[in-house]
């Protein structure tokens, strides 16, 4: 199976601070993949440095077959990214609505994964958007925002989708609604790489897992690989 | 203080003191005195409370007329007429600065420039200030009751005293435990805040300090030249006190005073430049463009903002 | 009939009058905001390049023998792309510094500009008559409204309204908002975010230009025209806050109307009545009446 995306020797830097040093991951078309960390590790740091929103970057970052470490930002998401940021990202002076349609369709192929789903779609997976359609963005909810900000990646057409701790601060009840969504998208072929601090969330949903430290990579193991890392885990994450 | 500068300083001093004897024009040199002491004033606030005013030569000129008035019309002596322009700047500038420390950033330099305007509308209008005339024949008077200040040695030297000594005053202010609050309110303020000092309080302090000073300045020059103009409260005049201070260094003490003898040794040359380079190119808009101060401090602008923001004086220093 | 001891057709023609400079006010203010919003620059340059829409005009007509409506589109189109210019050469290095940095450079570039078109046109104003079309005045029975006048409120207020409907009703106008709060995110998501910051500033300017082509038969054309209106709509954008197209607009055309109004009661202040209101609403209500603060 294709790499959607690989990440060969990643250094990245806000400003004077080196985040990343020199991260190795991949994910292949078709899985979820799980980063775990403890906060400050480097996980948000490596799913921001793929969309091109840290400072300076060296290393290789391949979307699909193409280099990107050199590319302006806005050259990147049309490649088939999805970014739901860990701040869910929703303007306020945009309408619910609005919000939705904000990132353009992404060319991609016919039916299928990397189709665009018309907005009607959208809101039939999420009706508490289409009930407050023309709100200001920010009016929502915490749980109903971070339905409003993977709804308008799913929209664009986006076949790759960076999830970054989309569980965080949700009732219970809408996080198995999420980890339900999430099995759905992988059924349908998306290819899924989060960031999640919520364990007892991400476990079952991913097929390999990685652990960042200090920046880096190192521990990767498949799912079912989990049980058996588990001592290692509670060590490293204080699960 | 290091060993450097204190030299330095300690030349240029012993330089100024016999500056005369040694055939420089003295009018040049104490209106070049006036101009650093403004900038100094200026960059009080803006390299050391990190607040750009757009409007200092409300202060500079709003005192030169205050001072000139009370010295002709009035008949005060120079003592009392440039005490009156300091305490007028220093009263403009507590105005100024309640209304525009409410706003922060971009805003407060907005402000400072419509109050300045507001300040220049007022000069043209009020038949004291002579209008588009100006305010002409300040007498230079008898300083003290035994100083004729009408010998330019005497006026030379007065003006040197004032000049050192308010310079002076704004190094022992920013060195004083009340520069070190200031400092932190620029480089911090919530911080400033949270650990109990009253950040507007300070910043207006510096406000009417760098005004009041700007005054002096505006008196001084009042008194020197003999006369204040519309030039004096025209929001160039504050664009070109910016300027000084940005190519001089802002932050650095000694930068407002290499500012402002570069701008005005270069306005002086300006003209003979533009003419030169007219005869040598065949295009008479050069001698145009060297009558152009304006284009001219518009170049050095972008060129200080782009390219040389460190300014002459901070390219020895580190980032602070 | 009188109103307050002042015959109504002088109430009524200075008021109309405020509403010519109001509409100004409102169109450069317009622009100063939808440039500060997305490039965090206050472009002081927004009095030259209206400046520039009206010489543009002057030389139009008389060197080009192109007529005042052509210039309405060619004189935007033409400060617009010295915009991109503008943008592309200076503005884009100092994005990443204080805000302080973009106002002292556009001062440069108002000073370069104002300097050199000094140089070569002179200080007087260069004489520039309304098109045949607007001359003259409408009687209305109890006054007489000039043409012109009513026209370049007209056309204003429609500026502004389209302007208006553009950014707060359409797709791109969603990108410039969102764009506004976060445009890293909105890079992100694919969106040529760079090109977005030059053709708004160009837009921007373009507005002031087109408010320029207006001005040239109603102003004294001369490279200084803009000097003095730039503090003005500075004290606008203050006074109105940057936060709110709508809020711009109005306060603009409220200013001059207020402006116009003291000109009849009070004329010594007019000048400087804005800066007095200014004042006032620093200390009433600090953030502006309108305003977000940035």
């Amino acid at each position: 199976m294709a790499a959607a995306l690989r990440i060969q020797n990643l250094h990245a830097w806000y400003g004077e601070s080196h985040v990343l040093h020199g991260v190795d991951l991949e994910v292949r078309e078709g899985e979820v993949v799980t980063l775990l960390g403890r906060n400050g590790a480097g996980r948000t740091s490596t799913l921001r440095a793929v969309m091109g929103l840290t400072g300076t970057r060296k290393g290789s970052i391949q979307v699909f077959g193409q280099e990107t470490i050199a590319m302006p930002t806005y050259r990147i998401a049309p490649l088939g990214i999805g970014y739901c940021p860990e701040e869910r990202g929703i303007f306020a002076s945009l309408s619910v609505e609005e919000n939705l349609l904000l990132p353009p369709r992404l060319k991609g192929g016919g039916a299928g994964v990397g189709a665009a789903m018309g907005v009607d779609e959208i809101y039939a997976m999420f009706p508490n958007l289409a009930e407050r359609r023309h709100s200001p963005g920010t009016r929502l909810s915490g749980g109903e925002q971070q339905m409003l900000a993977v709804g308008r990646i799913l929209r664009t057409g986006a076949r790759l989708l960076l999830l970054d701790e989309i569980s965080e601060g949700l009732a219970p009840v809408i996080v198995q609604a999420l980890g339900r969504m999430i099995r759905t998208l992988r059924a349908k072929g998306y290819t899924v790489l989060m960031v999640e601090q919520n364990f007892r969330f991400a476990a079952p949903l991913a097929d390999r897992f990685y652990v960042m430290e200090h920046g880096r990579v190192v521990e990767a193991f498949a799912a079912a690989d989990l049980k058996a890392r588990m001592p290692l885990l509670n060590e490293l994450l204080g699960v | 203080m290091k060993r450097l500068p204190t030299i330095g300083y300690g030349l240029l001093l012993a330089g100024l003191l016999a500056a005369p004897f040694l055939g420089a024009y003295p009018i040049f040199l104490m209106k070049l005195l006036c101009f650093a002491l403004f900038a100094s004033a200026f960059n009080l606030l803006l390299g050391y409370a990190g607040l750009l005013s757009f409007g200092h030569a409300a202060f500079f000129g709003g005192s030169a007329y205050v001072a000139g008035h009370a010295m002709k019309a009035w008949g005060l002596p120079p003592e009392l007429g440039l005490l009156a322009g300091t305490a007028a700047g220093a009263l403009l500038g507590w105005v100024f600065g309640v209304l525009a420390i409410r706003r922060q950033g971009i805003y407060f330099s907005m402000i400072t420039l419509a109050l300045a305007q507001l300040v220049y509308f007022v000069a043209v209008q009020i038949p004291a200030t002579g209008g588009e005339d100006g305010l002409q024949g300040v007498p230079r008077g008898v300083l003290f009751g035994f100083i004729d200040l009408g010998r330019d040695l005497n006026m030379y030297y007065l003006t040197v005293a004032i000049a050192v000594g308010a310079f002076l005053l704004i190094a022992r202010a920013i060195a004083s435990p009340f520069g070190q609050v200031l400092k932190g309110v620029r480089e911090n303020e919530p911080r400033a805040t949270s650990l109990g000092y009253d950040a507007d309080r300070v910043k207006l302090m510096a406000f009417v300090l760098s005004a009041a000073l700007a005054g002096l300045a505006g008196s001084l020059k009042t008194l020197v030249l003999g006369f204040a103009s519309l030039t004096d409260v025209h929001w160039l005049a504050s664009g070109q006190v910016i300027l000084m201070t940005m190519i001089g260094g802002v932050g650095t003490l000694s930068g407002p005073l290499m500012g402002s003898a570069v701008i005005l040794l270069l306005e002086g040359k300006l003209g003979q430049f533009g003419q030169a380079l007219a005869n040598l190119s065949g295009w008479n808009g050069f001698a145009a463009l060297g009558e152009s101060v304006t284009t001219t401090m518009g170049v050095l602008f972008i060129f200080s903002v782009l390219v040389f923001r460190k300014g002459i004086m901070g390219l020895g220093m580190k980032r602070r | 009939m009188n109103l307050l001891d002042i015959p109504l057709p002088i109430l009524l023609s200075q008021l109309l009058l405020g509403l010519v400079n109001g509409s100004f006010y409102a169109i450069l203010s317009l622009g100063l905001a939808v440039i500060f919003g997305l490039l965090h620059v206050i472009n002081f340059a927004h009095g030259a390049l209206f400046m520039l829409g009206a010489v543009l005009t002057w030389i139009g007509l008389n060197h080009f023998g192109v007529p005042y409506w052509a210039m309405l589109l060619i004189a935007p189109l033409l400060v617009g792309a010295f915009g991109v210019v503008i943008e592309r050469t200076l503005l884009r290095w100092i994005y990443r510094l204080d805000h302080l940095y973009g106002m002292l450079l556009t001062l440069g570039v108002t000073l370069v500009l104002e300097g050199v078109l000094r140089a070569i046109f002179g200080a007087s104003g260069l004489p520039y008559s309304a098109p045949e079309a607007l001359q003259g005045a409408t009687q209305l029975g109890f006054m007489f409204l000039p043409n012109y006048r009513i026209w370049v409120v007209v056309a204003s207020l429609t500026v502004c309204f389209a302007t208006w409907y553009l950014i707060e009703r359409t797709r791109l106008g969603a990108y410039l908002r969102a764009g506004t709060e976060n445009p890293k995110l909105v890079e992100a998501f694919g969106i040529n975010v760079p090109l977005m910051v030059m053709l708004t500033y160009a837009f921007g300017v373009g507005l002031a230009a087109f408010a320029g082509v207006l001005a040239a038969p109603v102003m004294q054309v001369s490279p200084l025209m803009g000097q003095n209106l730039i503090i003005v709509v500075f004290a606008v954008v203050v006074i109105g806050g940057m936060g709110s197209i709508m809020g711009a607009i109005l306060t603009g055309l409220g200013l001059g109307v207020l402006e116009g109004l003291t000109k009849v009661v009070y004329p010594e202040a007019s000048a400087t009545v804005v800066f007095v209101v200014m004042a006032i609403v620093l200390l009433l209500r600090p953030a502006g009446l309108f305003g977000k603060e940035h």
